[in-house]
């Protein structure tokens, strides 16, 4: 459902995705790993079209995002991303950070709103912090607040950018927890992690990169006990 | 000393419409100026293609004087275009522009302070633009930017007291009226003066409150 053929991205006059094509089959979970600066956000970024391509093509359930950039809007309902830094809208309560969405962009009048939005926010385990501001949360909740926000969408698509890179390890672990329950939703999820383990459990592939290319796409168990190019051998040593 | 407010007490009561002028003056320019700021500090973004017209506008009555910017507005223009505007209007046209200038770089401080974060994760929503601007950027950008708002509005009050030089009788034209009957000086302008502090302690109560109402955090 989604595929990047020949997707290159270029700032001024660096070069952060070379070439890259790939095809994300549905109700999977990628987890795209290897060092920083190896272009994997961009990668993640270039999905939603948050990052324009260069050069390249972005297709989702058959529209070429690159081209048709008036169908943004309706593909992106059906991604939901979370980031590194959370994000949430900072005027505005957990609870209304999740409906805002379902109104503005689902049209849900404000009753139907608060009662998905609630569901989703018990869902992530947050049901005693609907009417608490962002910078009454923890990270962890925070973020856990962000993942609420973009499932209450509905999407077919989940993208995550390091969700815990700015969590403590605990923190880490309680957002790891609830990414790893969404597993069962049938969604495609695709993961930039720096979580090694947290990857090898919940991946059905691994997408490594480096130096602005993918050098493979391996099912995650073959990966960890057979990768196929040098440079994800020498990653992985480094590792332990 | 040559203090006599019993000569003065008679004409006191005329300021009363005085006041009511420069309310007037300053309410309503407060209100133009601040439509017409944020839709310069909107239409002057990045990619906007009148950004350059509202850069010029917001640059030239920024970098005039607000009293040769009335005085050619009421004086000077109806000799090109013959059309004679009454006073009032003359009035509220300069004000309402020249705090829009003011108004709309503060708003764009304001709406750059907001992190592109929050802008990212509405697009990643599919949250229209309409909608981002409207109850993601302004609500915050207000927020951050409403002490200097305020300060924009105390200025406005003051700045009013130029109408006087196109026959507007507000409060400082009716204090040179008072002097130039009683021949006294002092008094009417301390009670000028003090007509003004009132209004703008109240200004600052209300901006006070506003402040504690919209705060989130």
């Amino acid at each position: 459902m989604i595929s990047l053929t020949n997707v290159s991205k270029v700032f001024d006059k660096t070069t952060v995705l070379k070439e890259v094509t790939i095809e994300f089959e549905p109700e999977k979970t990628y987890a795209i790993i290897g060092s920083s600066g190896a272009g994997k956000s961009t990668l993640l970024r270039c999905i939603n079209l948050l990052e324009i391509p260069s050069s390249g093509s972005v297709v989702v359930d058959g529209v070429n995002l690159v081209v048709d950039k008036k169908k943004l809007s309706l593909v992106r309902e059906k991604i939901g991303m979370v980031f590194q830094n959370f994000n949430l809208f900072a005027h505005m309560s957990a609870l209304h950070n999740v409906m805002f969405a379902l109104v503005k962009v689902k049209k849900m009048n404000d009753a139907d709103a608060q009662k998905e939005a609630v569901k989703y926010l018990t869902e992530v385990g947050l049901q005693y912090r609907l009417n608490n501001y962002p910078h009454q949360l923890s990270g962890g909740e925070k973020q856990r607040v962000a993942i609420a926000r973009a499932l209450a969408m509905k999407p077919k698509v989940m993208l995550f950018d390091e969700p815990t890179s700015a969590l403590d390890p605990e923190m880490t672990q309680e957002v790891l927890k609830v990414i790893k329950q969404l597993n069962h939703i049938g969604m495609t999820n695709i993961i930039v992690t720096h979580e090694i383990k947290f990857a090898q459990e919940v991946a059905d592939y691994i997408i490594f990169m480096d130096n602005a290319e993918i050098l493979e796409v391996t099912p995650t168990q073959i990966f960890f006990s057979k990768p196929k190019s040098s440079r994800a051998v020498e990653f992985l040593s480094n590792m332990i | 000393m040559n203090l006599n407010f019993e000569k003065i007490i008679p004409y006191v009561h005329l300021f009363g419409s005085a006041i009511l002028v420069t309310l007037e003056v300053a309410a309503l320019a407060a209100i133009g100026g601040s439509i017409l700021g944020l839709a310069f500090s909107l239409s002057g973004r990045k990619g906007s293609p009148v950004r350059y017209l509202v850069k010029g506008i917001v640059e030239f009555f920024r970098g005039t004087p607000l009293l040769i910017q009335l005085t050619f507005f009421h004086y000077g223009l109806p000799q090109v275009t013959g059309w004679i505007p009454d006073v009032m209007t003359s009035a509220l046209i300069v004000f309402s522009i020249n705090s829009g200038a003011y108004l709309s770089e503060i708003l764009r401080a304001g709406i750059e302070s907001i992190d592109k974060g929050q802008i990212e994760a509405a697009h990643a929503l599919g949250v229209k633009n309409f909608d981002i601007t409207f109850s993601i950027i302004i609500p915050q950008a207000l927020r951050n930017v409403l002490p200097a708002i305020m300060n924009e509005f105390i200025t406005l009050v003051k700045e009013t007291s130029v109408v006087s030089v196109i026959g507007l009788t507000d409060i400082m034209r009716r204090e040179q009226m008072i002097a130039s009957v009683t021949y006294r000086y002092f008094e009417p302008s301390l009670i000028a003066m003090m007509i003004y502090l009132v209004l703008n302690i109240i200004l600052s109560f209300v901006g006070k409150k506003l402040e504690r109402a919209l705060k989130y955090d």
